[in-house]
């Protein structure tokens, strides 16, 4: 039952990143039905009030939207919206724990430039 | 179903084995109940289930005293660890009687699932394996549809194929027909992805009732240096806590911010995810009355 990661993130959240992953590396494309929150639950096996959970995130970002009676599509701009967020991520995440390893391990900040670079060829 | 119990005691003599419970299960929600053996688990379920009289408090099913109460017992289904069968019975038999008791039954879904666990429907009851008269009780449980049900314990001697199987099928059931379900379970970390709720008992006492999620945010490791490490726990609700040299791993259990967190990993302090059965552990395992 560990398909969660073990970060101890809530699982909400998790799921709600999947969903997004999935609508940015377009699985799940603009417009398009997504599966129902308790295809979700049993896929991802847990509990349907927390895929629920996850799902509701995203509506409430207006990644998702709810027509009634049919299910969940995601809404024209949707990935757009998501890139921006994550780049906007990007630094607190990436950048920062990057600088702070380095940091602790003696790399000065002009051979983690050179790093970087090098990494990107 | 809506389940309240409100200063349920239950003694035998001088004996208590359950005390001041008072406890809500909603409808429709998958509430785990877990502690250590003797902590009064399956006598709260008995009670729960109208097997077992109160000694003091009340017990009510959706609004209703469920003692002798046929309306209220026809949609209850209690999957015990040590059920005992008649001896004659086949498993044909059980699973008729089973069919007979309740009212939402699905055959369907009952042959499937006796297919599927290759269920061998003729023998009779003794003699199946420890682990198949564990299957048995999981079909009668999930084919019931009971508005309650209730599995206590419920895979002793099944697999860990068999037991997957079991959880998968509650989940998706569920998902489709909706209804309360009571979990005991000493394996806390196969199931509590499933959970909605948890409810830990000790000593014949509510210790904690909590909701899963609130609880995996809640827990969690911190390691680093023992100085550092002190400072940041001043206000936490520690679990356990143990030093090497100079280095501290504290188990703690509240509420850090992200930026609470952020700040204490550039100190050099480290975090990670603690599992469910392991703050059950801890929970359950303080000295008497320490908790």
């Amino acid at each position: 039952m560990s398909q969660m990661d073990g970060e101890g993130r809530p699982l909400f959240l998790q799921i709600a990143e999947r969903i997004e992953n999935d609508i940015m590396e377009e699985v799940l494309k603009e417009e398009e039905q997504v599966p129902s929150t308790n295809q979700f639950a049993v896929f991802y096996r847990i509990n349907p009030a927390t895929a629920a959970k996850g799902v509701n995130i995203l509506v409430d970002q207006n990644i998702l939207y709810k027509k009634r009676g049919i299910g969940m599509f995601v809404m024209t701009g949707a990935r757009e919206q998501l890139l921006k967020k994550r780049k906007a991520e990007f630094y607190e995440r990436y950048v920062v724990a990057m600088i702070q390893e380095a940091e602790k391990i003696g790399i000065t900040l002009d051979q983690l430039v050179t790093m970087v670079a090098k990494g990107a060829k | 179903m809506h389940v309240k119990l409100s200063k349920v005691r239950k003694a035998y003599g001088k004996n208590v084995v359950l005390n001041d419970i008072n406890m809500v299960l909603e409808k429709e929600k998958i509430y785990g109940l877990v502690g250590r053996n003797g902590a009064g688990k399956t006598t709260l379920l008995k009670i729960i289930a109208a097997q077992l009289f109160p000694s003091e408090g009340t017990v009510q099913v959706n609004e209703e005293n469920p003692f002798e109460n046929e309306a209220i017992l026809s949609q209850l289904c209690f999957v015990k660890e040590s059920q005992t069968y008649p001896d004659h019975f086949t498993v044909k038999d059980i699973l008729l009687t089973a069919k007979a008791t309740f009212p939402l039954w699905d055959e369907t879904f009952c042959q499937a699932l006796v297919a599927r666990y290759n269920v061998p429907v003729k023998l009779r009851m003794r003699k199946l394996s420890r682990g198949m008269r564990s299957v048995v009780g999981v079909i009668i449980g999930l084919a019931s549809r009971a508005p309650l049900t209730i599995f206590d314990e419920p895979y002793l001697g099944m697999d860990a194929v068999a037991r997957q199987y079991f959880y998968d099928q509650l989940l998706a059931d569920y998902a489709d027909h909706p209804r309360t379900i009571i979990l005991s379970t000493h394996l806390i970390d196969e199931v509590s992805e499933l959970l909605e709720h948890v409810i830990v008992v000790k000593e014949g006492r509510i210790l904690m009732q909590e909701d899963v999620e609130t609880l995996r945010a809640g827990a969690v490791t911190v390691t680093g240096e023992k100085g550092k490490v002190a400072a940041f726990i001043q206000q936490q609700h520690v679990l356990s806590s143990q030093t090497l040299g100079n280095v501290t791993n504290v188990m703690i259990f509240g509420t850090i911010s992200r930026q609470e967190r952020l700040q204490a990993e550039a100190e050099g302090l480290s975090f990670s995810a603690v599992s469910l059965q392991k703050v059950m552990v801890h929970l359950t395992d303080q000295e008497k009355g320490s908790a």
